[in-house]
């Protein structure tokens, strides 16, 4: 079981195995694996519980209803199966910055705690907005060939490469 | 299609945290649950994303195709346009690039112990989806169709046999693994 202890795996071992992943989602529950949904019903949550059940009035809330359904229940494995691993593989540990911000922009939690926060913002409006995410359009929705999912897929990478290469290249 | 599975409720649920462990599990294993990674490949440093998406997409699309072809499974393309895909496609990636993170690695993340996940990028994209959720009426009516091409699959668009998409495609996306393991 060697293998499980294991830090890192090979990418390309592990591209296989979400792609296998991919076959026994379709066929077991017939359904792409997608992740930003989950964060949708969850938002609804949030709000249903600062202002009442009238939220559930809102449009959005009704295509998506803040319900726990199968995708909700796979984000929830998602944190599990990454806890698990990392705890094999001794990589579990508790940071505020990530190694790469702190060279580039200091080791103090603030700035990276805004950058995560406007980021984070940004990946919510636009996860609903194409009406998917880097699972759901990029992994999922790509393999189906559907044209919206790699129209997305593009357009989330320029971009992510344009604002990363900004933050990098004026920041530091 | 296993239908009376399918239509089990409390079955698929487990099924869903089932998949989600081993999805988790993976993301980890492949190091894409780290800021470092992500960004490293926004920069153009570090290809380790591209590898695993590109892997998972040959094998599932095979896989997935297959199955369709044998009776086994459905497609569920999403359907989209140019105001959808385009648009929240370049406002999701502003902040792939601020965040380090995507929807699916933030949960990976948060399992491994990145507080930075946690407290940081998952309250801001309940934010953001409040403010979408707030939004959504009026973009509806404006720019959310314009240029729907609906749940259209790159064979359909082009009226071809799924496969002379899907084995050419497949080539050439294991070359460009090819070309950047080898001179990258």
């Amino acid at each position: 079981m060697e293998w499980l202890m294991a830090a890192r795996w090979s990418p390309y071992a592990v591209g296989i195995g979400i792609g296998i992943l991919s076959w026994g989602a379709f066929f077991l529950s017939d359904k792409p694996i997608g992740v930003s949904t989950a964060f949708a019903r969850t938002a609804g949550m949030v709000e249903r519980f600062f202002l009442g059940p009238r939220v559930l009035e809102k449009r959005y809330y009704k295509l998506f209803p803040p319900v726990i359904d199968w995708e909700w229940m796979l984000v929830v494995g998602i944190i599990i199966g990454s806890l698990l691993s990392a705890l094999w593989g001794n990589t579990f540990h508790l940071q505020w910055v990530p190694d790469r911000w702190s060279e580039a922009m200091g080791s103090s939690p603030f700035p990276r705690w805004i950058g995560a926060v406007a980021g984070g913002i940004f990946i919510g409006i636009g996860s609903r907005w194409a009406g998917g995410c880097t699972s759901g359009h990029g992994i999922s929705g790509t393999l189906q060939l559907a044209v919206s999912s790699w129209l997305a897929v593009i357009c989330f990478f320029i971009s992510g490469i344009a604002t990363a290469t900004l933050v990098y290249g004026i920041f530091p | 299609m296993l239908q009376h599975v399918h239509e089990k409720h409390g079955l698929q649920l487990m099924i869903g945290l089932l998949i989600g462990v081993v999805f988790g599990f993976l993301l980890q294993k492949g190091g894409v649950t780290q800021y470092d990674i992500i960004i490293g490949q926004l920069l153009l440093e570090d290809f380790t994303v591209v590898k695993i998406m590109v892997t998972a997409i040959t094998v599932g699309k095979l896989g997935v195709y297959l199955m369709t072809h044998l009776g086994l499974a459905a497609l569920h393309p999403k359907p989209g346009s140019f105001g959808t895909s385009v648009i929240g496609g370049l406002i999701f990636g502003i902040g792939f690039g601020l965040l380090g993170y995507c929807p699916g690695t933030i949960a990976g993340a948060v399992g491994q112990g990145s507080l930075d996940a946690l407290f940081g990028g998952v309250v801001g994209i309940i934010i953001g989806m409040t403010l979408f959720a707030a939004l959504y009426p009026r973009l509806e009516k404006s720019i959310l169709h314009v240029g729907d091409f609906g749940e259209r699959t790159i064979p359909q668009l082009l009226k071809v046999n799924p496969w002379f998409v899907i084995i050419p495609t497949a080539a050439v996306l294991s070359m460009a693994l090819f070309i950047i393991e080898t001179y990258w």
